[in-house]
């Protein structure tokens, strides 16, 4: 590979001082991941409006090149020429903050999703809890969005975000403890390297509830349906960005579905083996790709959750405010608590993951 | 007490929402019932009632008598029509205009008419592009006419029979 680099191009990289070096080489990691990111989040929203005219027996955008495909450039290229309106009587500062504050957390958890063994843009040892804490941060931009745009129905629509995210996180939260005892690490790529040994081994398995409370958490968390009250169409119009116009409410909309992802993909890291093959031991796959570790199962698993969220979409109705609550409440998390308890006997009596 | 264990056990195993995610799941492989109109279109009636027209006989006199029968049965009042004498000594409107804006096209005009001269016709894409527009005169319905005749015949002949 580096011979067919020319000399005089080896010679200007070796120029820079090597502080330099290292800021673009990260420089150009954090690039590589976020292009591919953008750009599936463009396609989320077209597989999402596909997704769903089918399974409403429509057949979804089409018009716009090839079967559709240039749909999610269009929407882009108008919004970006939208004018971003700022209401008279909105805290200006705040109005424009509060966009940035939810997409900036949304990318920055992307800095410790290990895609294969070793690809991952930094190994933070406590990868779990900065995603973790990120994920909460994101809840920060749709109140200050809800609140600066002094609206009605925009703070109405935050209140609701604000509650219902406190509300689900604690689920959250305990859910990761689950994975947490099971890995014995709070590393993502450790926590993947555990589940090593085929379909069997995944923690899906010894943590179902877990599983299930995080993942419909991770749908309330991103407030989609059927947890989108913070948007509302029916009740209070579009929610905390009714007021945003433009790239602005463009900002909105990308971190909304950058979160899509990244649920998805943590989802698949922290309970289906993220780059693991599912087929590692057994007899037939041997010495075929099927066997091999890669990103690309990552990025199966991940696609297959994003599928869950567009196809949740396109079959629940939204849920009420109080049954929101009473699930996350009074259903999650006494879940979560128990399957704790019951996996502290399991590592006690060392059966599943804890079985030495 | 087993209705309450069953309902547990129903809710914890999240059937009722598998089930819902079944229906979807099928309907994403059915068959899409999508017309996709510029290039499909869905069957007409021979009864459809679109934009108005004015005919003619086939030796090219227009057949409206002025007997103001339509404009008397118009619901919307959309019709207006002047009357004189025409130099053969026939009757014949000097202005017949139909307000598009309030025309709610029930197709009373063409019942009352005795001599189906004021039609409804298929066509249903068109539309206004300046205020005023929306009034059709004389000139223009029997242009109308003129232009789409042998449909508008066709169409009178296939529902004759129900008449």
């Amino acid at each position: 590979m580096i011979e067919f680099i020319p000399d005089w191009l080896i010679a200007f990289w070796n120029w820079f001082p090597v502080d330099v070096q290292t800021m673009a080489i990260i420089l150009g990691k954090i690039i590589l991941i976020l292009l591919p990111l953008m750009l599936a989040v463009a396609y989320v929203t077209y597989a999402e409006r596909k997704i769903i005219g089918y399974m409403q027996v429509r057949i979804g955008p089409n018009r716009v090149g090839p079967r559709g495909w240039l749909q999610p450039i269009a929407d882009a290229l108008k919004l970006m020429m939208k004018e971003v309106i700022l209401p008279t009587q909105a805290n200006k500062f705040l109005f424009l903050t509060a966009p940035v504050l939810s997409i900036a957390p949304a990318l920055a958890a992307w800095a410790v999703i290990p895609f294969d063994r070793g690809m991952a843009l930094t190994e933070v040892d406590a990868g779990l809890l900065y995603v973790l804490a990120l994920t909460s941060v994101g809840v920060y931009g749709v109140i200050i969005a809800g609140w600066a745009s002094n609206s009605k129905y925009a703070i109405l629509s935050a209140l609701r975000a604000g509650a219902q995210i406190v509300a689900y996180e604690i689920a959250m939260g305990f859910a990761l403890v689950g994975v947490l005892m099971a890995s014995g690490s709070l590393n993502l790529s450790a926590i993947v390297e555990s589940q090593a040994g085929g379909m069997g081994s995944w923690f899906i398995w010894p943590l179902l509830p877990l599983f299930f409370v995080y993942f419909i958490s991770g749908v309330a968390e991103t407030n989609r349906a059927p947890f989108d009250v913070a948007e509302g169409e029916s009740e209070i119009v579009a929610g905390f960005h009714v007021e945003y116009s433009g790239m602005a409410f463009a900002i909105f909309f990308l971190a909304e579905y950058a979160n899509i992802i990244l649920i998805s993909a943590l989802t698949s890291l922290l309970f289906l083996g993220g780059w693991l093959s599912p087929f590692e031991n057994v007899a037939f796959a041997q010495g075929s790709w099927l066997a091999e570790t890669s990103m690309f199962w990552f990025f199966g698993k991940t696609a297959f959750f994003i599928f869950c969220f567009l196809w949740f979409r396109a079959t629940f109705p939204r849920y009420r405010y109080d049954q929101i609550m009473r699930l996350g409440w009074k259903v999650f998390i006494p879940i979560t608590i128990v399957w704790i308890f019951v996996e502290a006997v399991m590592s006690v009596m060392q059966w599943g993951p804890w079985a030495v | 007490m087993m209705k309450a264990i069953a309902h547990f056990i129903k809710s914890f195993t999240l059937w009722d929402l598998l089930k819902g995610l079944s229906v979807t799941g099928r309907y994403l492989f059915s068959r899409k019932i999508t017309v996709q109109y510029p290039e499909e279109k869905t069957p007409m009636s021979p009864r459809f009632r679109g934009l108005h027209a004015q005919r003619r006989y086939a030796n090219g006199e227009e057949r409206c008598i002025a007997c103001k029968l339509c404009e008397a049965v118009c619901p919307a009042l959309a019709i207006t029509i002047d009357v004189a004498e025409r130099e053969d000594g026939t009757r014949r409107t000097t202005r017949y205009d139909i307000d598009l804006f309030k025309c709610i096209y029930c197709g009373f005009c063409e019942e009352a008419c005795p001599v189906d001269a004021i039609v409804e016709t298929h066509i249903f894409e068109y539309h206004f592009e300046e205020r005023g527009t929306q009034i059709m005169t004389k000139e223009m319905l029997l242009e109308i006419g003129d232009k789409n005749e042998p449909e508008i015949a066709a169409a009178r002949q296939a529902d004759a029979k129900y008449r």
